[in-house]
């Protein structure tokens, strides 16, 4: 049972790490990844948004989507954008600072796919309350890690003198694939 | 930004103003289903559903809907079209819904179609806005397609489960593999960057050499 609970872990944060695997929340990926600090500060309400969400689409599903699935996606929608509203009003009443550095970032986690994704693969997946925490704890950890890892590494490519053509998207993407390959390594973690 | 004729409105979808190569827009879908043609092109149909009727929608109601919760209803209006779009997957093609698995759901929160229904079709009559829908929804499965081809030719040696190279190819797999996706978007990306460039510089040459004969 723990051995499994730490799978699930290590897959989220790292073998199916839900930016270089998935392809989820690429949006704020590429958006937000500009600065150091703020690409921290993102993954962390991400985080904690993926957290909340765990706990409410566990109910959902366990008491009222058994009913009705047709409302699966509309409810799930609705929990996150209303979760991400709280977590704003949160925010600015205990850290107004934190809330003038997130800016225009905040409300757009609702439309992170990377929070949609989980919701819909802890769905998927049949998670219970535990294991959809830690589930939670995993992607939202492997967010953070692939967004400081990106603002990290284009920091210093500010300094470096690239090619005209390649300034900006062009740029970011083929880092991400090189990213990526590196984090297919880990898919050897767990196979032997 | 007044639409001048409905021409217009939707050749700028697929050209110039591409959701994909020109706004770098709905990037998850887009990488994520492009390991073959054909999963590329579903995806492709079903976020062209999602995206014209949203817009229809969202023009017929726009006088209805209060300023501030808009983007909440845009965001219900697109669910419901993308609840009807994945049974409908599922019924029809059961293979490749399966798949697609999560990322039909997931056109939900395409940033794609949020932003045309905020930037366009809340501020312009149904035929303008099913018109500029159009063209960006064929915009989008002409990128999907394209990079959904050029990994599948790479990645399998095959197009629509066809083999092009004979039985002597051996296959990039890598393009397969999630790293492949990234790769190629940026090449694809940095080719659309460089006919821009070369473009610029015809356009900015004609315009010396015209001022050099007046």
């Amino acid at each position: 049972m723990d051995s499994q609970l730490l799978w699930i872990f290590i897959s989220a944060l790292l073998v199916n790490n839900f930016v270089f695997s998935y392809f989820l929340g690429l949006c704020p990926f590429f958006g937000v990844s500009g600065k150091l600090e703020t690409a921290f500060r993102l993954g962390l309400a991400s985080t904690f948004v993926m957290l909340i969400t765990a706990i409410c689409t566990w109910f959902l599903n366990t008491y009222i989507l058994i009913y009705a699935p047709y409302l699966r996606l509309i409810s799930f929608i609705v929990v996150i954008a209303s979760t991400v509203q709280f977590v704003e009003m949160v925010i600015k009443k205990f850290s107004p600072a934190l809330f003038q550095a997130l800016g225009i970032f905040l409300p757009l986690i609702t439309t992170n796919c990377a929070i949609l994704g989980f919701a819909i693969f802890a769905t998927n997946r049949g998670y219970n309350l535990l294991e959809g925490i830690i589930f939670a704890l995993g992607a939202g950890g492997g967010f953070t890690l692939a967004l400081v890892l990106m603002a990290g590494l284009r920091e210093e490519n500010e300094l470096s003198n690239v090619p005209n053509l390649m300034k900006g998207t062009a740029m970011s993407l083929i880092i991400a694939g090189i990213l990526s390959m590196a984090f297919m390594g880990f898919s050897g973690l767990f196979s032997a | 930004m007044s639409p001048t004729n409905a021409y217009d409105e939707f050749t700028k979808g697929i050209w110039k103003e591409n959701p994909v190569f020109v706004q770098v827009l709905g990037m998850c879908p887009m990488l994520a289903v492009t390991n073959s043609a054909i999963n590329a092109i579903a995806m492709g149909l079903a976020t062209f559903f999602v995206l014209v009727g949203s817009s229809t929608l969202v023009s017929l109601f726009k006088n209805f809907i209060p300023k501030q919760v808009r983007i909440s209803c845009y965001i219900i209006i697109i669910a419901t079209f993308v609840t009807v779009a994945d049974y409908t997957l599922q019924a029809l093609i059961p293979e490749v819904h399966k798949e697609l698995g999560a990322f039909v759901p997931l056109i939900v929160v395409n940033c794609m179609i949020l932003g045309r229904q905020e930037a366009f079709a809340s501020k312009h009559s149904v035929g303008f806005a099913v018109v500029d829908a159009l063209g960006t929804a064929v915009g989008f499965l002409l990128a999907l397609f394209t990079l959904g081809g050029v990994r599948e030719i790479l990645g399998n040696g095959t197009l629509f489960g066809l083999s092009l190279f004979g039985p002597h190819f051996e296959p990039w797999v890598v393009m397969l593999l999630p790293p492949g996706g990234f790769l190629m978007l940026g090449l694809l990306l940095l080719f659309f960057n460089w006919l821009k460039e070369k473009k610029d510089k015809a356009i900015a040459e004609l315009a010396t050499t015209e001022g050099g004969m007046a």
